[in-house]
C-alpha cells in the first residue's frame, strides 16, 4: 500500500525539481543549479560563492522570491482545491466555489481604485476573500432545508455572481488610463515583481491552512460522505465543516492577494494528485501541494519566456486547463450529485 | 439493554411525519420495519439514530437518553448501513470501511494500527477480505452493501441499523446480506432494518413493526403479525397467501 503512493510521491517532486531547474535557467540571467547551490552554501558559511553579484541578486531578491511565490500559490490553490472538492463530494469544484476569489478579487479592485498602496491592496483582496465566505457561510446557514452543502454552493454562486458585478462596476467608474490596466493585469494574475517582502504574508496563511488541514486529513474523507453518513459514522459535520472552510479559503485568500486571479489550478491539480495517490486526504494533501507548487511554477515560467511580453498566469492555466477539463467531463464515472 | 423509542414523535422541523411510536429493540433481536413508500419508515430510523431531533417523546439507549450523547458516543453504540451509493471518490474498500473507526479516533488523529486490524476483521467476517484493495466506486451492489454493513461493524457497536439493505440487490446477494443480518444478531447484535418484502420479515426478523402514516399499525411477533389481512391493511392493496405442506407461509402481491 506504501509503495504506489512513495512512487506517487516521487514522480511529484522529480517534476517540481525539474520545475525549479527550469525555472532557474531560464530567462535573461540564466542560473544553473551549481550556481544556486553555490550561492546557498555561501549563504549558510559565510564564504564567498564566486558567482558575480548579477547572479546573487537574480538568486536572492528576483528570480528565487518569485519562484518560491510560484510554489506557495501554486500548493495553496491546489489543497484549497482539494479541500473543497472533498467538502462539496463534487470532484469539479474549484477554491472559487464559495467566492473566495471573486471575493478577494473586489477587495483588491476598491483598492486599485482608490489608489492605495500595493501592500493595503494585498490585505483588501485578503479581508475582501474571507468577508465573501464568511457572507456566503452566514447567508447559507440561515437557511434550514435541504442538504446544508448544496444550500451553501447555491448561495456560493449567487453571492459570487453578485461580487461579479461589484467588480463589473468599478471597471466601469475607473480610470482607463491609468486604473483599469492595472485591475485587468490583476484579474489576469501575475507574479511579476514579487520581492522578498511580499512570501511573509504569502507564507503564514498557506501554512497555518494547509496544517489545519493535514491535522483533519482523516475526518476530511469521512466529511466527503453524504451529509447523514459522516454524522452517523461519529462527526460533529457543522463545526468541522466551518474549519475546513475557514482553513481553505485562508490559503485561496493568501494566494489570491500575491497573485491575483489564477483559475484552473485549484481544479485540475488535485486531480492529478488523486491520479497519483488516490483519494485519501494524508496522502493527496501533500502530493497536491508537491504537484501544484511544481505545476504553478512551470506556467509561471512559460508566462515569463515564451513572449517578449509577459503573458497572464490566468491566460496560460485556462489554455492547459481547458483541454484537461473537456477530458475529465467525458471520462468521469457518475458521482456527480 | 435496549434502544427504545417511547411516545415518539418524528418528522423535520416545518413537518411531522408520525408519532405514538413505542419500540423497544433488544440486543440479540432482529426487528423489521416494514410499510408503503413514503410512510415514515426512513424518517424513523434517522431519527432512532439521532440523525434527526424527536419532536416529541424520548428516545433512550441502555436507559439513557439519547440526545445527551455526543456525535462520538451515539456513532459507538448505533452502526448505521445506509442504502449502497456509488461514492464519489474512488476510496479502496479498506479505506471505505476504516471510515467506521472515526468515531474511535482522535480529532486530529488518522487510524491506528488497532483501528485497521478491526476494519481487516469485519472484512473477513462478511467474506469480502478479498475486495480490500478494490475501488468502492468499481464493486457491484451487493458488494457495496456488504462493505457498508462491514464498515457499520467496525464501528463496534451494540446496535445496528440498516435502510433496505436489500433494495438494490440481486436475488442471491439479498440471501447473503440477509444471512448475515441473522448471524450478527446471533452474535449479540440488535438489528433494526427496513423493508419491502414481507416474506424476508417473516423469514429473517424476530419482530416486525407494520407502520402507515408514520404510526404503528402493529407490532410485535413476526409470525403472528405477518397475516393476511394485517397485510392488506398496511399496503391497501389484495395480497395472496401460499402455503406449503410444512404449512410454511409466502406472499405474494395483487
Amino acid at each position: 500500500m506504501a509503495s504506489p503512493s512513495l512512487r506517487g510521491n516521487l514522480i511529484a517532486l522529480g517534476l517540481l525539481g525539474l520545475a525549479v531547474i527550469a525555472a532557474f535557467a531560464l530567462g535573461r540571467f540564466p542560473v544553473s543549479p551549481g550556481d544556486i547551490l553555490r550561492s546557498i552554501w555561501s549563504w549558510l558559511t559565510g564564504t564567498p560563492s564566486g558567482l558575480s553579484q548579477q547572479i546573487e541578486t537574480v538568486i536572492w531578491n528576483i528570480r528565487g522570491p518569485r519562484v518560491l511565490a510560484a510554489i506557495l500559490c501554486g500548493a495553496a490553490l491546489a489543497v484549497a482545491g482539494a479541500a473543497f472538492q472533498g467538502l462539496f463530494r463534487n470532484p469539479l469544484v474549484s477554491p472559487d466555489i464559495l467566492g473566495a476569489s471573486s471575493g478577494a478579487a473586489l477587495g483588491a479592485v476598491i483598492g486599485i481604485y482608490f489608489s492605495l498602496g500595493l501592500l493595503a491592496i494585498q490585505l483588501a483582496a485578503f479581508a475582501g476573500g474571507l468577508v465573501a465566505v464568511a457572507a456566503v457561510y452566514a447567508v447559507g446557514s440561515t437557511i434550514r432545508r435541504g442538504d446544508p452543502v448544496l444550500v451553501l454552493v447555491l448561495t456560493g454562486v449567487v453571492v459570487g455572481s453578485l461580487l461579479g458585478a461589484g467588480i463589473g462596476l468599478i471597471k466601469y467608474w475607473a480610470d482607463p488610463y491609468n486604473q483599469l490596466p492595472a485591475i485587468t493585469f490583476w484579474l489576469l494574475g501575475s507574479l511579476a515583481g514579487t520581492a522578498r517582502p511580499d512570501l511573509v504574508p504569502l507564507l503564514g496563511p498557506v501554512l497555518i491552512g494547509t496544517g489545519v488541514l493535514l491535522a483533519l486529513r482523516w475526518r476530511m474523507n469521512v466529511m466527503s460522505l453524504p451529509e447523514e453518513e459522516a454524522r452517523a459514522l461519529g462527526l460533529a459535520t457543522g463545526p468541522l465543516r466551518i474549519a475546513i472552510v475557514a482553513a481553505a479559503t485562508l490559503v485561496t485568500a493568501a494566494s489570491v492577494a500575491a497573485a491575483g486571479i489564477i483559475g484552473w489550478v485549484g481544479l485540475v491539480v488535485p486531480h492529478l494528485a488523486r491520479f497519483l495517490v488516490g483519494p485519501d486526504f494524508g496522502r493527496l494533501l501533500p502530493t497536491a501541494a508537491i504537484l501544484g507548487g511544481g505545476y504553478l511554477l512551470a506556467i509561471d515560467t512559460l508566462a515569463r519566456t515564451a513572449a517578449p511580453v509577459e503573458t497572464p498566469l490566468g491566460i496560460l492555466t485556462a489554455v492547459v486547463g481547458t483541454p484537461f477539463f473537456i477530458w475529465l467531463l467525458a471520462s468521469a464515472r457518475g458521482g456527480w450529485s | 439493554m435496549s434502544l427504545s423509542a417511547s411516545a415518539l414523535a418524528y418528522g423535520y422541523p416545518a413537518r411531522e411525519i408520525g408519532r405514538d411510536i413505542e419500540l423497544a429493540l433488544q440486543a440479540g433481536e432482529v426487528m423489521a420495519l416494514l410499510g408503503p413508500n413514503g410512510h415514515g419508515k426512513t424518517t424513523l430510523l434517522k431519527t432512532m439514530l439521532g440523525l434527526l431531533p424527536a419532536r416529541g417523546g424520548g428516545l433512550s439507549l441502555n436507559g439513557q437518553a439519547l440526545e445527551t450523547l455526543g456525535a462520538g458516543a451515539r456513532a459507538r453504540a448505533l452502526g448505521y448501513v445506509p442504502q449502497a451509493h456509488a461514492g464519489t471518490f474512488a476510496f479502496s474498500v479498506a479505506e471505505m470501511v476504516l471510515m467506521g473507526r472515526t468515531a474511535h479516533a482522535g480529532l486530529f488523529a488518522a487510524p491506528s494500527a488497532h483501528d485497521r486490524t478491526v476494519a481487516r476483521a469485519m472484512l473477513e467476517r462478511l467474506g469480502i477480505a478479498a475486495l480490500a484493495e478494490r475501488p468502492y466506486t468499481e464493486i457491484s451492489g451487493g458488494e457495496r452493501q456488504l462493505a457498508l454493513v462491514a464498515r457499520a461493524l467496525a464501528q463496534e457497536p451494540r446496535y445496528i441499523i440498516l435502510d433496505e439493505p436489500t433494495a438494490s440487490l440481486d436475488f442471491g446477494n439479498q440471501g447473503k446480506v440477509m444471512a448475515q443480518i441473522r448471524r450478527l444478531a446471533a452474535e449479540g447484535l440488535g438489528v433494526l432494518f427496513t423493508t419491502h418484502d414481507p416474506n424476508q420479515a417473516l423469514r429473517y426478523a424476530d419482530r416486525v413493526m407494520l407502520l402507515r402514516d408514520g404510526r404503528a399499525l402493529a407490532s410485535g411477533p413476526a409470525a403472528a403479525l405477518l397475516t393476511q389481512d394485517n397485510l392488506v391493511a398496511l399496503y391497501g392493496s389484495a395480497v395472496e397467501i401460499v402455503r406449503d405442506a410444512d404449512g410454511r407461509l409466502a406472499f405474494l402481491p395483487g
